[in-house]
């Protein structure tokens, strides 16, 4: 759980270990529209002692899961832009299938069990609590 | 009577209008505590969307509240 910007590159290179041939990773951004309403941004709050034992728990099952090396996650919170990184997931595996694979349940799961809130601000100036997800 | 410290998010947050409390209360289980802050506060979200966390741990609605139990309701969470 991060509240600035992180660098991806740092996020990355804990990755890099001689076993992995394989590297995957997944990047969430803050999109323009939601529900065809024009967003300016996204402000993230979350519930930070849980949400860290939770996205722990979610690596952990996807070592268990999948033959990867090694997976890392992160998540801000605060006030985003459009085009700011909300979410990033990287997974280092031997071969692609296991890397690809896990990287998707890390993130599906973030999604539904992790305690992370958005609270949309339209252009409009309106704010508004996304009420759950649309897939 | 046990003292609860709760801590809200989201939605809950807005409706409570605070992030934080210390309430004294005879609710014995987080749904029954539920049920008591919904009446003050016309929580709108109905707890078969949520989950419960005491001291930090999702729980059982119907674990038994201890003095001094750290609360928070999870509304319908929206990572990612």
């Amino acid at each position: 759980m991060a509240d600035a910007p992180v660098d991806i590159t740092t996020l990355r290179r804990v990755l890099l270990v001689p076993e992995a041939g394989g590297f995957c990773a997944f990047e969430g951004w803050v999109r323009q529209t939601n529900d065809g309403r024009a967003v300016a941004g996204i402000d993230y709050s979350a519930f930070v002692p849980l949400a860290r034992t939770e996205g722990q728990a979610i690596v952990q099952e996807a070592k268990q899961r999948f033959a990867i090396c090694h997976a890392t996650a992160m998540h801000r919170t605060g006030y985003l832009s459009v085009g700011e990184t909300a979410v990033w997931i990287g997974v280092a595996a031997a071969h692609r299938d296991a890397a690809f694979s896990a990287c998707r349940y890390i993130i599906d799961e973030i999604k539904q069990r992790v305690p992370i809130w958005k609270k949309e601000h339209y252009a409009t100036g309106v704010t508004e609590w996304v009420p759950c997800h649309t897939r | 009577m046990l003292n609860i410290d709760l801590q809200y998010f989201a939605q809950l947050q807005d409706a409570a209008g605070r992030a934080h409390e210390i309430r004294t209360t005879s609710a014995p289980t987080a749904a029954a505590l539920y049920d008591e802050l919904r009446d003050v506060y016309s929580f709108a979200l109905e707890p078969a969307c949520m989950r419960v966390a005491i001291n930090a741990a999702f729980s059982p609605w119907e674990q038994p509240l201890r003095d001094g139990d750290h609360v928070v309701f999870i509304p319908p969470v929206t990572g990612g």
